[in-house]
């Protein structure tokens, strides 16, 4: 499935965010798989708390970044769920 | 430079109650007495954490064979290491997996041999499949992330669909349907493990199918039937480049399989640290990169996706670690598989026991 701006995104059950200390990065953590994450990644899935929105997500990630972001989450959580790791 | 690995397997006993033939643990295998004490792993585990490893599976043999099992995943824990126990089943009491929780586990992951519970004995070689149950339901009961995995084979490849239902009925969050790799034990039981061709085509239709249909709610993993394949797996992330493997008597290895390369020394975790094994080692160096290669890896585009295949293999089927893996067909190596194919018949299996001396080849 793809994500729209009203989904609610959940990370698997089985991963897990953590900040791996050796490489300095925030990682995505699931059986036998790690994705290491940019700092806009890790701060999208921070974000992914099962209660807000894409929409909310990209309202709260403008705000930060000054700029549109709606289109590049949802593509970024439509990867992850291709992967199985984040569920909408 | 190498790079920062991700993953280290502990197998912390080669101790196990199954006797399954197709077992990955290698032909001569590690006593109680020879067994790492509770401080080296956990030094292990620190060394590991601080050398960039985030994933941990706690394995064997039977990890549960081990009293300070619930230790160990506490050291894990508290290294922040993605802890998965990779168990029978077996011993598995509701006061374990309790104490488990408790020391901040958080994967477990069960093996099954069959849906049908009484091949299931068959394979595992005692009645185990109804305390597997048990187990399953112990874990599912205290909230565990839970996976399922089965080794399929000649005898259990037609039954793919009833053990993905089964999976599905317990809840499992994961399933690895993982198809036989023939070292060490299975090796040895090669001819009345091999699937035939039929067999192996339609279970991947099932499993394709099933992906489909459990996606969101069960996650399938199909591990391919590499004999029948056309390319070879790739060596798991290259040799030295993400892996390591400890032995329940501290070798510390490249890969689970990398006993079967006797040209190979390797050193262990009591004399050197991880960090020196993995950076200077001459068994993680040997074939790390490609300068190692021969014809038809070395001009070959593919050898960037599967390093060549696997090490172990090309070693156990042709005596030379350096050879492409013979699965692979761009090799007159080739021959070796289909010849094995074709010597494919239903005969009896050897059973893995512990006591091995008295029942080597």
């Amino acid at each position: 499935m793809t994500f729209t701006p009203s989904s609610v995104p959940t990370l698997w059950r089985l991963a897990r965010l953590d900040f791996d200390r050796v490489r300095q990065q925030r990682v995505l953590l699931y059986p036998e798989g790690a994705v290491l994450l940019n700092d806009t990644g890790a701060a999208v899935l921070e974000l992914c708390d099962g209660l807000r929105s894409v929409g909310d997500i990209a309202k709260i990630l403008e705000d930060r970044y000054h700029c549109d972001v709606t289109a590049d989450v949802v593509e970024y959580l439509s990867q992850l769920e291709e992967k199985e790791l984040v569920r909408g | 430079m190498a790079n920062a690995p991700t993953t280290l397997l502990a197998e912390i006993t080669h101790r196990c109650p199954l006797h399954c033939p197709y077992c990955s643990n290698p032909l001569a295998m590690v006593g109680a007495e020879q067994e790492l004490t509770t401080a080296d792993w956990k030094r292990v585990f620190a060394e590991a954490r601080d050398l960039g490893v985030l994933q941990l599976g706690l394995s064997g043999g039977e990890p549960l064979a081990r009293k300070d099992l619930e230790a160990l995943a506490a050291s894990a824990h508290e290294q922040g290491l993605y802890t998965t126990l990779v168990t029978s089943g077996i011993g598995l009491t509701r006061a374990r997996a309790e104490a488990l929780r408790e020391a901040g586990l958080e994967h477990i992951q069960i093996s099954i041999q069959d849906s049908d519970l009484e091949m299931a004995d068959r394979i595992a070689g005692m009645r185990a499949a109804q305390q597997k149950v048990a187990a399953v339901a112990i874990v599912r009961e205290l909230g565990f992330a839970f996976s399922i995995n089965a080794v399929l084979h000649r005898a259990n490849l037609d039954r793919v669909s009833d053990i993905i239902e089964l999976a599905a009925s317990w809840g499992a969050d994961r399933l690895e349907l993982a198809n036989t790799q023939y070292y060490g034990w299975a090796l040895q039981n090669r001819a009345a493990l091999m699937p035939t061709a039929a067999q192996v085509a339609a279970a991947q239709d099932v499993a394709d199918e099933a992906k489909r249909r459990y996606r969101g709610r069960m996650q399938i993993i199909y591990v391919l039937p590499d004999y029948h394949e056309t390319y070879p797996k790739p060596c798991y992330g290259g040799w030295g480049n993400v892996y390591i493997v400890v032995t329940p008597d501290g070798r510390t290895l490249p890969c689970h399989g990398a006993t079967e390369i006797t040209t190979l020394a390797f050193d262990n975790v009591r004399d050197r640290s991880l960090a020196w094994i993995w950076e200077e080692s001459s068994a993680f160096n040997a074939y790390r990169g490609d300068d190692w290669m021969k014809e038809p890896c070395r001009s070959c585009p593919r050898k960037a996706v599967d390093f060549g295949g696997c090490r172990c293999q090309a070693f156990a089927l042709t005596a030379d670690a350096t050879n492409a893996d013979p699965v692979c067909t761009l090799t007159p190596l080739r021959s070796i598989i289909d010849q094995a194919i074709q010597a494919a018949a239903p005969t009896d299996y050897r059973f893995r026991y512990l006591t091995v001396e008295t029942r080597r080849p």
